[in-house]
């Protein structure tokens, strides 16, 4: 790994100011190497951070795909890494003109990576440097521990998709101040909403008396509407109590870090280093949430300035056939596929073009002539500050709910393949199942990369509790015995598992083979089973 | 399907038992779903398109690639890992790192193994809603879809992809991508990771060597006068022969060698010579039931099972080992090499007499079991139509009379519920398993089995 040429970093240079001037924000600093090959091979592994931590894994093919279908995305290869400086890979044989092209694309991704929110805890340090410190470490504590070391990596590793990234976003940037609620904000917004006797009435009148005993009494008002409500349920104060209990515990979602604070086994003083290696798994796999989150945005913003800035470049032309030939394959639409980078320039060039005529507001939306659709325009010029917005406040499944609409998939003519296998030709036949924007947002949104919610709980016998909350889809099972394994070791005892499972029901099975086009729908019955990890074996019963 | 129904009726006619009957209708009704199942043989599983979070940039933008076989391991790589994995083991917990899946025999019978270490990171993971009974069919319009743009109605066909006949074996990597990138070993290698680091039993010496009409040469003669190597020993003796012989020596204990005579015939040497060949040989039937039962987990775990049996005996054997590929439903046929074996599809219903029939047949035509060792290796789930084994066992008796082994691993396939399956019950009722312990030995797998197990299965089967 070698820097990039003095003559490819002026034009790089160059890039910068072009892209500046047209409207895109990022840090000064960046730094580009030349990779080989080899480099490549050892890169990738390490999700492209040269500093990352080393681990047998590693070293061994890993198997992403099960059976007939990918079974679970994860974060590639890719040319520009979110660090401080941006690091980003070139070929060393690249003529000028595509370097242009690819800068101008890292750029786009630099400029999203600094500005768009779900990036915000990653912008506060460098995280090359502290990959390196977390490398150092793990080699120290190797030595030390020898292979248990790798024992820890990989059972937090099992977990590090279950790291609470949300409820991280939400505590950037929020003072931890007075934000635990008072008795009174209990009482009215948790006890009478929900408690027993709920009633819209109830709730007013309390409002009511409550104004009137502060108006009555400006001192001690609420001093003694407390007093009264205290004396009237008796069992107010112990619910406020356990309410406050509740609050604190940490993690609920993030399984990882509720392992870390309140694992028996962890906290004992011979296995606190453990800790160590944890913190470094989690805060890695935070690091790269964000990533996996805004790929079509990432790509689209990315596409869209390239081809933007690259058209505009005076210092190339002459290349724009050579442009064409790789833009179009980056950026075309596959007649069956999802090209993440097609799809998100082109909403972006799309909403750019919406925002530009006012096509956001609502009075577009009010209106039902289509030719007058077809026509509105009131010229607002604010194409470019909305998609700007975008940039900064949308990650994908935001931004594929809220744009993807029937007029865009019209546009572009974007469907919903089907496939079957037809019996007599010996093929496999890809037909159109549908062209509605419902079924094709749908499509992409069951694509999207999201992993499973599980809410950490602790029995009273101590063992863990890990619930599944269903969404209609189940959990890989083959994988269920891996991950409880892990956590029953980093737990210290016993681990329940609480998930769906479908069982299915056969349907109508005397289908006479013509009839198969209108196969009835396939009914699933969804059971919750527990599985029960205790001194490392695996159990499954029926829970209900 | 009419040869089947017309099997069936011949079968009902005999008398069947309602259980029989419901197996025997699943498969049937398996098998007109799916139409013609010599068709089906030859189909392979749906395509993939990738998927959003595959395309990237490197790749896109011209910039080339990492090969997706990150791992080129070599050798002493490969072997640290084992390690590591067995001391996983000793450590309680599973082994992970997997070899089994690897196999990826060369297209023209000129077998290879690329040996790509593979493991999965177990996470929690939505699954998509997979059907139960896999082999029913094609789950057709319930795949969750992909995008695509351009001309077409709603329901128009826009294209089609050829099944195709044959596709390239191994499961798991080593999926042809990245071809030279790969690296490639000889499945002997395979077979001396199983036999170290699995402990797999040698094989046990059946004293059956028998000689071959191949020489081997070798510098083992001695000629005396000329030759490759002086075998200066046995010169030095010849030496002293002579002249003790021409009264040359008469103090044995002071011998002064300058004085010594030294006749040309005196001196001994090696040449280079014709040997005969004594190594035995052995030739491995691979049996596999491709009837319709068959479908997803069970023909998995025998196509496994029997990869790395087939590695194994490589490495016993010196590579001295031929193999012959067999599968069979209700009819049973030769198929020319392991891919194959592999690529079919499973459909139809099931005869095991039909596999063991073809199987004498072969060795009796061909005289196999005079020059022989002879290992057969059958997997199946355990249906078979023929209930009592009235067709199987007698061909099955005849078969061990000259084979080394045969190796029955029954994978089942969770249809019949926890009751024993057909060639299990009539296996052991026959007594077979006891009287011949030697030759015949069954494993019976669970359709959730792991790698460890199907290498313990294994260990018990060659044993």
């Amino acid at each position: 790994m070698e820097l990039i040429s003095q003559h490819a970093k002026k034009i790089m240079e160059g890039c910068k100011d072009r892209a500046r001037e047209a409207g895109l924000r990022f840090g000064d600093e960046t730094l580009e190497y030349i990779v080989t090959n080899r480099d490549l091979l050892e890169l990738s592994p390490k999700i492209m951070i040269p500093t990352l931590y080393d681990y047998w894994v590693q070293d061994v093919e890993v198997l992403r795909e099960s059976g007939r279908y990918e079974l679970y995305p994860n974060n590639p290869y890719e040319t520009v890494i979110n660090t401080r400086p941006p690091i980003s890979y070139y070929n060393d044989n690249n003529p000028d003109w595509l370097n242009v092209m690819i800068f101008y694309h890292v750029i786009g991704h630099i400029d999203f990576f600094q500005n768009n929110l779900f990036f915000r805890h990653t912008a506060e340090y460098d995280f090359t440097s502290r990959a390196l410190a977390d490398k150092r470490l793990i080699a120290r504590l190797r030595s030390e521990k020898g292979r248990w070391v790798d024992y820890v990596i990989e059972f937090s590793k099992t977990i590090d998709n279950l790291v609470g990234y949300y409820d991280l976003l939400a505590n950037i940037n929020q003072t931890d101040g007075d934000r635990s609620s008072s008795m009174l904000d209990f009482y009215f917004d948790v006890f009478l909403q929900h408690g027993l006797r709920s009633s819209m009435n109830t709730f007013s009148k309390e409002i009511e008396r409550y104004n009137r005993m502060l108006r009555e009494h400006p001192e001690d008002g609420e001093l003694l509407f407390i007093k009264s409500i205290t004396e009237k349920h008796s069992e107010l104060e112990a619910l406020y109590a356990k309410k406050l209990v509740e609050k604190k515990t940490v993690g609920r979602c993030d399984l990882l870090r509720f392992l870390m604070e309140y694992s028996p086994f962890l906290n004992r003083e011979e296995n606190r280093w453990m800790l160590m290696v944890m913190e470094v798994v989690r805060s890695t796999s935070l690091y790269f949430q964000p990533q996996i989150r805004t790929k079509i945005l990432n790509e689209g913003w990315a596409s869209y300035w390239h081809e933007q800035l690259f058209l505009g470049d005076d210092r190339i032309n002459g290349h724009e056939v050579d442009f064409a030939i790789v833009n179009a394959k980056v950026t075309s639409m596959p007649r069956v596929g999802l090209n993440p980078y097609a799809l998100g320039m082109r909403l972006f060039q799309y909403l750019e073009e919406q925002a530009e005529k006012g096509r956001m507001g609502l009075e577009y939306f009010q209106t039902a002539d289509q030719h007058q659709r077809r026509t509105f325009d009131q010229g607002t010029g604010k194409g470019r500050d909305f998609i700007f917005h975008i940039r900064e406040n949308y990650c994908d499944s935001m931004f594929i709910n809220s744009f993807l609409d029937q007029e865009f998939v019209d546009l572009h003519r974007l469907f919903v393949v089907g496939k079957r296998l037809n019996q007599e030709r010996k093929t496999w036949q890809y037909y159109v199942r549908s062209r509605k924007a419902v079924d094709y947002k749908q499509m992409v949104a069951d694509s999207l990369y999201h992993p499973p919610r599980i809410e950490v709980a602790v029995a009273d016998n101590k063992a863990l509790v890990l619930n599944h909350v269903f969404e209609g889809k189940p959990l890989v099972r083959d994988f269920i015995q891996g991950v409880l394994l892990g956590v029953e070791f980093l737990w210290g005892s016993e681990v329940h598992l609480f998930t769906s499972d479908p069982v299915p029901v056969k349907a109508g099975s005397e289908s006479d083979g013509q009839l198969k086009e209108e196969r009835p729908k396939r009914i699933i019955n969804w059971k919750r089973f527990r599985y029960a990890m205790k001194d490392r074996s695996l159990t499954r019963t029926l829970a209900e | 399907m009419k040869k089947l129904q017309e099997l069936y009726r011949r079968l009902e006619a005999r008398g069947l038992s309602s259980e029989q009957r419901q197996v025997i209708e699943w498969e049937l009704h398996l098998a007109k779903q799916v139409g013609d199942p010599e068709r089906k043989h030859n189909a392979s599983p749906p395509p993939r398109s990738r998927s959003l979070y595959r395309y990237n940039d490197p790749e896109l933008l011209q910039q080339g690639l990492p090969s997706p076989i990150t791992a080129m391991v070599a050798y002493q790589t490969l072997d640290r890992l084992l390690e590591r994995d067995l001391q996983r083991e000793k450590d309680g917990f599973p082994r992970k790192i997997r070899v089994g899946k690897l196999v990826k025999p060369g297209r023209d019978g000129d077998d290879k193994v690329v040996v790509i270490p593979t493991t999965v990171e177990e996470k929690l993971f939505h699954d998509q809603i997979r059907d139960e009974s896999e082999g029913e069919g094609e789950g057709e319009g319930e795949e969750p879809g992909e995008g695509g743009t351009g001309e077409g109605e709603e329901g128009e066909v826009i294209g089609e992809q050829p099944v195709h006949e044959e596709q390239g074996g191994g499961s798991g990597a080593g999926q042809g991508q990245g071809g030279s990138h790969e690296l490639e070993s000889t499945v002997y290698d395979l077979g001396r990771i199983l036999t170290e680091q699995f402990a797999l039993p040698n094989l046990k010496d059946k004293g059956k060597k028998r000689s071959l009409t191949r020489y081997v040469y070798d510098l083992t003669d001695k000629n005396r006068g000329f030759g490759q190597i002086l075998d200066k020993k046995a010169t030095l003796k010849r030496v002293l022969q002579t002249n003790i012989g021409l009264q040359r020596l008469h103090d044995l204990t002071q011998i002064d060698t300058d004085k010594l005579i030294v006749s040309p015939r005196d001196r001994v040497y090696r040449i280079l010579s014709k040997e005969k060949d004594y190594e035995s040989q052995a030739v491995v039937f691979f049996v596999r039931d491709y009837s319709g039962s068959m479908g997803g987990k069970p023909t998995e775990l025998v196509v496994n099972q029997h990869v790395l049996i087939y590695a194994w005996l490589t490495y016993q054997y010196q590579k001295q080992v031929t193999t012959r590929f067999i599968l069979h439903d209700t009819e049973a046929k030769e198929v020319d090499n392991f891919q194959a074996y592999y690529a079919m599809q499973v459909a139809g219903g099931t005869q095991v007499s039909s596999a063991y029939r073809l199987v004498n047949q072969i060795v009796a035509e061909e005289e196999l079991a005079r020059d022989s060792n002879i290992y057969v290796f059958h997997g199946t789930d355990g249906d078979d139509w023929d209930t009592y084994g009235e067709e199987a066992l007698p061909e099955l008796e005849k078969m061990l009379v000259y084979a080394s082994r045969v190796g029955i691993t029954i994978a089942e396939n969770g249809f019949a519920g926890s009751s024993r399956s057909e060639v299990e019950r009539y296996l052991s009722k026959s007594g077979l398993l006891e009287d011949k312990k030697e030759l015949l030995r069954m494993d019976v797998m669970s359709k959730e089995s792991t790698e460890a197990r199907i290498i313990e299965g294994i260990k018990h089967l060659i044993s």
